[in-house]
């Protein structure tokens, strides 16, 4: 963009001076979502026209007083126009109306992006607002990430049916999950965390590609998702969904917020979902995804005093979810007219989490905050799938002391804290008499340093101690760094170690949908005689922006490389066992991504992705490359949305698709007719939502609607209490088109 | 462990501690510009300045407020410095010449509407 272009631009932000006397304030709206909002682009002038300013993207306006009128005009194209009478005073805030009647003229609008990648932050993070969350209707957060291509998902086993996410080539465990900076799906909710949070529940999602923030821990690896939820202050004071979909699944999300005093807020969010419908399209006599029966209660209560500079939150929430899978019922009888066994499965979970937060801000020194954190839950999982059993219970605490301050000035800032964490585990795996206890402490303290030159160049660097009962005492360094080159093209740099204890069970619970025997290859370790896992992630990004026909777009590189120092290597290569051992040679999960985003015009957003990851492993069977994580994959999305009519009225249209490259498979003579290898195949997924008002939206949409499948899930199905059963060798949709309606309603 | 909770507190302390003792000085005082051009170079030239901790200019209400060490910087240096910059503040007047140098934007004595 040209010096030019920039100048005539900011004109437009300006207004000029001639006497010390001006006249200034704010200019808001009520938005779709019932929020008073600024108005960017107002025009404010004084009646006889002697001076004039328009508002900026904060809604503030400010001109000079004119010594010739006293009446101040605002108006905005659909909004109606307002004249005022100002006599002495100085500052005067405005109430911009929206104009019904003005149905011809056409309002100028510029979308917000849903997705949103910064030029400025020195890491690499996306931000993902609700309304991409909104993108894919059904349901909780596992299910959110079909639209993103930083994040990749697919299905765990045929058993559950649940949703796993990938970063970077590498399996959830290597993603610090937290909810609002608190570690949260960790442990024994590793696999089903995901899955406890509603969708409707976030206000937006952050994710940091490559190594993370030392604040949050020692644990990311190949990178990190932070959740943040709705706020009762910001949240609609009533909120209604409704979803149901034509596999039998029905779901209903409700939220109260009320503001109890200028102070304080508090809100209640219910969360309630069945599945009661039995589901087989590929008549193996299993069910295709699992019927089930759960509650989410949360409640939480803010309190903010800005002139004290204090804020607070506490949180309580309640869940409950149970599964039943496996082969239904009604099965047939066999050919000698015996009743067969039934291999059938529960999953039974009960979940309280607690946490509570207070941060201060000095009111007279802005830059030193203060910052204190805690939270406590137990996750107790019951369990069985045919004869084999798996319970967990967790406890777990963790909390932060966090202090904010600068060095010599707010060029150089740093964080200093502490963190303390507690984890009890108690599992029982396969037999009653085969149980594992463990205790986790850890005490760490961290320091991090960010620079910024206010001009091309940041970087945050971080290092911190910690001292764990069984990991040891051990000192995680990490380094972030940005430079821009030109205007719109930012090239940036991160490194770090990452550990974390395995917890083999929990973090693979599809080996208990198969027959395969537990063996593990114990070296006096102290997690179920292993080591602990150490990763070194280092990474380059770079991003150029660029102006096409007057539309904005960007193209991102990214190449990140995981090398692992240590790791516990899940092994299926052999079939009818499982083997669990500590790495004996190399590892590592190379990722590249070449990503374009274009707005092909006002209406229509453009996003598309190559990616391409190398993810290898010495296994006792050799160095190869990790099953069922394909090498090559491509990712197109479309997203259409209509200019706003009355009362907020508007279409929005979203099409993903998918194509999901060929994958290793591990041996099992089932499979043998495949060669090694599954076909490559597509996925389309697409939402239709129509906003009838501010108040009001219904959306109808459907997943996969190519309705690809893989043919033979369950292998071994026949004897499914055999050691060559397997519903972990997953590698594409287990069913087919799932349509689904739903309707959205606020007040 | 206990090194860890020691060095936080020493950390926390000393930079609290260096208020206290108040080195530090808060002021607040009027800059004349327009627009978020005008807050970029004001900010970044005042944190340039050594001694400057802390700068934050307002579009609207044209005033800065400035925490800085009065040790390292004196408060009549830190008009000055601004209006080297080419924005007058209450005490300093910028001169012509480097007010010329601002871009059409900035130029907050003229007269016109946009």
């Amino acid at each position: 963009m040209n010096k030019g272009l920039i100048f005539l631009f900011l004109s437009f932000f300006t207004f000029n001076i001639f006497s010390q006397e001006l006249i200034s304030g704010n200019v808001t709206y009520i938005n779709e979502l019932n929020i008073e909002s600024p108005l960017e682009g107002v025009s404010v002038y004084w009646e006889d026209l002697s001076f004039g300013a328009t508002t900026n993207s904060d809604g503030d306006y400010s001109l000079p007083s004119s010594t010739t009128s006293n009446k101040l005009i605002f108006k905005f194209i659909g909004f109606k126009e307002d004249l005022v009478e100002i006599s002495s005073i100085k500052l005067y805030n405005h109430l911009m109306v929206i104009d019904n009647n003005q149905l011809d003229e056409v309002v100028v609008n510029k979308r917000k992006k849903t997705i949103q990648k910064s030029y400025f932050k020195t890491q690499n993070i996306i931000n993902v607002s609700s309304d991409e969350l909104l993108k894919a209707a059904c349901c909780n957060i596992s299910e959110s990430f079909e639209t993103n291509p930083s994040i990749d998902v697919s299905f765990s086993d045929a058993i559950t049916g649940v949703k796993q996410v990938k970063m970077l080539g590498l399996e959830s465990p290597y993603i610090l999950i937290t909810e609002e900076n608190i570690p949260m799906v960790r442990g024994a909710s590793q696999v089903f965390g995901l899955s406890f949070i509603p969708g409707t529940w976030v206000e937006s999602m952050q994710i940091t590609k490559g190594t993370g923030s030392v604040v949050n821990g020692f644990e990311s690896i190949s990178g990190q998702i932070n959740v943040e939820l709705k706020k009762p202050l910001t949240d609609s004071p009533v909120f209604v969904n409704l979803f149901s979909s034509n596999m039998g699944r029905n779901e209903i999300n409700i939220h109260f917020n009320k503001k109890i005093s200028q102070k304080l807020s508090s809100g209640f969010f219910l969360h309630a979902n069945d599945n009661s419908k039995s589901h087989d399209e590929n008549y193996d006599g299993f069910l295709d995804s699992p019927k089930s029966l759960g509650y989410n209660l949360f409640n939480r209560w803010q309190y903010i005093d800005p002139e004290k500079g204090l804020v607070s939150f506490l949180g309580l929430r309640l869940m409950k979810d149970d599964k039943t899978m496996g082969q239904y019922n009604d099965t047939m009888l066999n050919s000698s007219g015996d009743i067969p066994a039934i291999w059938n499965s529960e999953i039974n979970t009960n979940r309280f989490d607690s946490n509570f937060k207070l941060g201060y801000v000095n009111p007279n020194i802005p830059y030193q905050t203060i910052g204190f954190q805690m939270a406590y839950s137990n996750h107790d999982q019951i369990s069985f799938f045919g004869n084999r059993n798996y319970n967990i219970n967790q406890d777990s605490f963790y909390s932060s002391l966090l202090y904010n301050s600068i060095i010599t000035n707010t060029m150089n800032k740093f964080k200093v804290g502490l963190n303390y964490s507690f984890d009890r585990f108690e599992e029982l795996v396969d037999t009653q008499n085969n149980q594992y206890l463990r205790n986790d402490r850890s005490f760490g303290g961290f320091f991090e340093y960010s620079y910024d030159n206010l001009d091309k160049l940041s970087l945050v660097a971080g290092i911190r101690y910690d001292v764990h009962n069984n990991l040891g005492s051990f000192i995680t360094p990490r380094l972030h760094l940005r430079y821009m080159l030109l205007e719109k093209s930012v090239l940036r740099f991160s490194a770090g170690f990452g550990r974390k204890a395995s917890n083999i069970f929990s973090e693979n619970q599809n080996i208990f949908s198969t027959g395969r025997k537990i063996n593990i290859n114990k070296n006096n370790g102290k997690f179920y005689g292993l080591n602990p896992e150490k990763a070194f992630n280092y990474g380059v990004s770079f991003r150029q922006g660029f102006s096409l026909n007057n539309k904005e777009g960007d193209i991102t590189i990214d190449y990140y490389v995981t090398d692992f120092e240590n790791q516990v290597v899940v092994d299926i290569e052999k079939q009818g066992e499982v083997h669990f051992y500590n790495l004996d040679g190399k590892s590592f999960a190379r990722s590249f991504q070449i990503e374009l985003d274009y707005e092909i015009s006002t209406n229509i957003n453009f996003k598309s992705a190559y990616k391409n990851y190398d993810v290898k492993r010495q296994f006792n069977s050799g160095f190869k490359q990790n099953p069922l994580t394909p090498k090559n994959r491509f990712f197109l999305n479309l997203d259409f949305s209509s200019t706003i009519g009355e009362n907020g009225s508007r279409w929005k249209y979203d099409f993903t698709y998918n194509w999901i490259g060929e994958q290793r498979l591990p041996f099992h003579s089932a499979l043998s007719s495949m060669n090694g290898y599954s076909k490559s195949y597509n996925l389309f997924n697409s939402q239709l939502t129509r906003v009838f008002s501010n108040k009001i939206e219904a959306y109808v949409g459907g997943e996969n609607i190519g309705s690809y499948t893989q043919k033979n899930p369950i292998l071994g199905a026949n004897d499914p209490f055999g050691n060559d059963f397997d519903s972990s060798i997953i590698y594409a949709p287990i069913s087919g088109s799932m349509f689904y309606l739903g309707l959205r309603f606020k007040l | 462990m206990k090194y860890i909770i020691i060095l936080f507190f020493l950390v926390a302390n000393y930079s609290f501690g260096q208020e206290i003792t108040s080195k530090s000085a808060k002021t607040s005082f009027s800059v004349s510009g327009v627009c978020e051009m005008c807050k970029d170079r004001i900010e970044k030239g005042a944190l340039k300045l050594k001694g400057v901790k802390y700068v934050n200019w307002n579009i609207i209400s044209n005033k800065v407020s400035i925490i800085y060490n009065s040790k390292k910087i004196k408060l009549d240096n830190i008009h000055k410095e601004i209006a080297l910059l080419g924005h007058s503040t209450d005490l300093q007047k910028a001169t012509e010449d480097t007010y010329n140098n601002l871009p059409d934007c900035c130029q907050y004595k003229t007269e016109s509407i946009h």
